[in-house]
């Protein structure tokens, strides 16, 4: 076994209950070359400093809980490498643009209501007794949502969006994507319900088109897609709408 | 101590200067400043819509403006910006299309920005073949 390198990892700590606002520790990390970030941290929490807060659950980049950003991106944790950051330091900080509740835990209950207000279920277009049997697709119907239900709610969009930053009520990327993964479905018959969340000012129309929450996106997702995608239907929604009045589906 | 009645008041972080803070979104500022560049040639094309209803004297003073020294500096440092700006938006182009289908597969982004920058050369070639005719 080579002898572990040490590597400076530098953290933004933030406890509410004694500090004014977040402020830098710097800790000496002995690093492997199969070390995560994630793993650096757990050493820091067991062998130097147990205040330390931050979340994690998988260590395999399926949960979504572990994002920070790490050197100034939002990464995921759990998959981001010392080895690739030497010779450091490392800096790491909760997400971007969240609010920080404690070190490198972040509020996500705004994320959770707007994922509970844009029904991420399928609402059947009729009712579907068992004897009609299971649903078919086509592949091409697979594809029109497939890459949107790889989504795990890491959130690393949002600290990729500058546009959220700014507006904490835009419903942001991650969210919109599955709002898309539903709409796009051939099952679902759900979007006249979900329209007017992507039509709201806080909805598709805040989104400049930066473009960085589909670089960061750890799972390809390209909420990015989805977004832009639905500025054409929400425009199409609106001048149909004088067309035809009683709110015809477009 | 941040507690709000006793409760721990989670800390927002300032977005002061938040473009310079990655490469990515100085890129993206630089593609919205160019937007201004585009403006600008629409303006100096306005301002040649409305010379020539002014008769011919007023056109043809407006068309030796366009060949002075300063014009020309204008005119390249605007092609510059206009390439950026036609750059950094077929590079955006295939997040902001529906997905394509051509036979059966899915367009590659790749290949809806490649459509762009051709459609740019065919544009440009019929327009200069046809600037090219009409001056002979
Ligand atoms: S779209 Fe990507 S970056 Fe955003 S929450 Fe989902 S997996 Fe994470
Ligand atoms: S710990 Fe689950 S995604 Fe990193």
């Amino acid at each position: 076994m080579p002898e572990p390198k040490n590597i400076e990892i530098c953290v933004l700590r933030y406890h509410p209950e004694h500090d004014p606002e977040p402020a830098w520790r710097s800790y000496q990390v002995p690093c492997t070359d199969d070390m995560s970030v994630l793993q650096g941290l757990q050493h820091i929490k067991d062998e130097i400093d147990g205040t330390l807060g931050f979340r994690w659950s998988c260590r395999m980049a399926i949960c979504g809980s572990c994002g920070m950003m790490v050197n100034g991106k939002p990464r995921l944790s759990c998959q981001t490498f010392l080895r690739d950051l030497q010779p450091g330091p490392v800096r790491i900080e909760a997400l971007a643009h969240l609010p920080i509740e404690r070190d490198l835990i972040v509020d996500v209950g705004e994320f959770v209501n707007k994922l509970e207000a844009i029904k991420p279920y399928l609402i059947p277009r009729e009712p579907r007794t068992l004897a009609e049997g299971e649903y078919l697709q086509t592949p091409a119907q697979l594809e029109r949502f497939e890459q949107y239900t790889s989504c795990i709610n890491c959130m690393l969009c949002y600290a990729a969006c500058p546009e959220y930053g700014l507006n904490r009520d835009f419903i942001g990327p991650g969210v919109i994507a599955l709002l898309h993964r539903y709409n796009a479905d051939s099952r679902d018959g759900g979007q006249a319900q979900r329209q007017p969340i992507l039509n709201a000012e806080e909805g598709v129309w805040s989104c400049m088109a930066v473009g960085y929450c589909s670089e960061v996106c750890p799972k390809q997702v390209d909420p990015a897609n989805a977004v832009n995608q639905n500025k054409a239907v929400s425009a199409r929604d609106y001048f149909l709408r004088f067309l035809a009045p009683k709110g015809a589906a477009p | 101590m941040n507690l709000d009645g006793g409760v721990p008041r989670p800390f927002v972080r300032p977005m002061r200067g938040w473009w310079r803070r990655d490469p990515f979104f100085v890129r993206y500022m630089l593609r919205e400043l160019t937007a201004v560049a585009v403006l600008a040639y629409a303006v100096v094309l306005a301002v040649g819509v409305v010379r020539l209803s002014q008769g011919e004297v007023a056109w043809n003073g407006w068309l030796a403006a366009l060949r002075a020294p300063w014009s020309i500096v204008l005119h390249v440092l605007i092609l510059a910006a206009m390439a950026v700006h036609a750059w950094s938006w077929f590079q955006i182009m295939p997040k902001t299309l529906p997905m394509i289908f051509v036979g059966g597969r899915r367009l590659a982004g790749a290949t809806i920005t490649r459509a762009g920058w051709l459609a740019t050369a065919l544009t440009s070639i019929a327009l200069f073949a046809l600037a090219r005719w009409w001056q002979s």
